[in-house]
């Protein structure tokens, strides 16, 4: 399924769950947040959450800012 | 130790019981950081370090994937654990986008909800979005954040977003990042005479002067990130700041002597010989 992380299109495959996801890209461990179309998905229901076709995925984490 | 309260306190001041209180917690420093704009990792820590801040604001953006996973990141040398995060909402034109960025930041940082709320307007000058400010401070205070508003030197505004509930207003002394210190302090010290809550002054500080006058003016405490990082030695500039804040507090609590137009003698016409 096309799904878009980032801004950027990835196929992945059906019923890829938000914590396949996150070790596919190699992020486990990371403090980081999630959002899918816009909706935060809380780090809790990671591993019950599965992606659909055509999910917009944002994935941000804290960096140097003022 | 506590002063005993029945003794007059004009000429004792203990200054390590001059806290700052926003949202109920106190904090040692009324300098407040921010994290950017530094060369690596590294000069941030120790500049923070330095800097003797407690409070460090942080950006929220995308992550980047594919990156090395043992590439450390900023929470390696800014722990949580250390200090208090503060993330704004930096490079937010709209109450949407801030509001979004806030409920990821609370989300991220496991439902710490005090946060800095910044609504641009313009791209040149960085100013205030006010009255989109106003309308994403009015949701986020309901939503339950902690609100530390930055904003321009307006006094009605800065009334506006304290009635509101945010829990500091923030006050520009100049353009973000510009070093041109305060611009009107006038209005800042309105604003600050007016206040129920803390002020700091927030963006615009270029060196240690402009540091101390903000804390002159009856500042409750003061935001810098360029003045610091952009200085030619960041390390030593945080010191300096740390010491400027610290210096203008003291200046401020002892009350200064009032401006003459006149001169004043400070030695005794007693006993001239001549």
């Amino acid at each position: 399924m096309k799904i878009i992380i980032n801004g950027e299109l990835r196929e992945l495959e059906s019923g890829t769950s938000l914590e396949n996801l996150v070790q596919l890209l190699d992020l486990q461990g990371k403090r980081l947040a999630i959002e899918v179309n816009q909706a935060i998905v809380p780090r809790s229901q990671f591993a019950s959450f599965q992606l659909t076709e055509q999910d917009q995925v944002e994935i941000v984490h804290a960096i140097g800012g003022g | 130790m506590m002063a005993n309260l029945a003794e007059p306190l004009k000429n004792v001041i203990n200054i390590a019981d001059d806290t700052l209180i926003i949202a109920d917690k106190t904090y040692r420093s009324r300098l407040l950081v921010g994290s950017g704009k530094y060369k690596d990792l590294e000069e941030t820590r120790l500049a923070t370090e330095a800097s003797g801040a407690e409070i460090i604001t942080v950006a929220i953006r995308r992550t980047n994937i594919g990156q090395n996973p043992n590439e450390p990141s900023l929470l390696d040398v800014i722990s949580t654990e250390h200090y208090t995060l503060l993330p704004n909402t930096a490079g937010c034109y709209t109450v949407e986008d801030a509001v979004r960025t806030c409920r990821l930041a609370r989300e991220l940082l496991d439902g710490h909800d005090l946060v800095k709320l910044e609504v641009l307007g313009d791209e040149k000058t960085l100013f205030p979005d006010v009255t989109a400010t106003l309308e994403a401070a009015k949701i986020l205070v309901k939503d339950g954040f902690k609100v530390m508003v930055y904003t321009n030197d307006d006094p009605l505004i800065a009334k506006r977003l304290e009635e509101l509930g945010c829990v500091a207003v923030m006050p520009l002394a100049a353009p973000i990042g510009s070093g041109l210190g305060i611009r009107n302090p006038y209005n800042i010290l309105t604003i600050v005479e007016n206040a129920r809550v803390p002020i700091l002054v927030d963006a615009g500080v270029g060196t240690a002067s402009d540091a101390a006058i903000a804390m002159e003016l009856g500042c409750a405490g003061i935001l810098m990130n360029t003045a610091i990082a952009a200085a030619r030695n960041p390390v030593l500039m945080a010191s300096a700041m740390k010491k400027a804040v610290q210096a203008g507090r003291e200046a401020f609590l002892a009350g200064r002597m009032p401006r003459k137009r006149f001169a004043s003698a400070s030695s005794p016409i007693d006993g001239l010989f001549f």
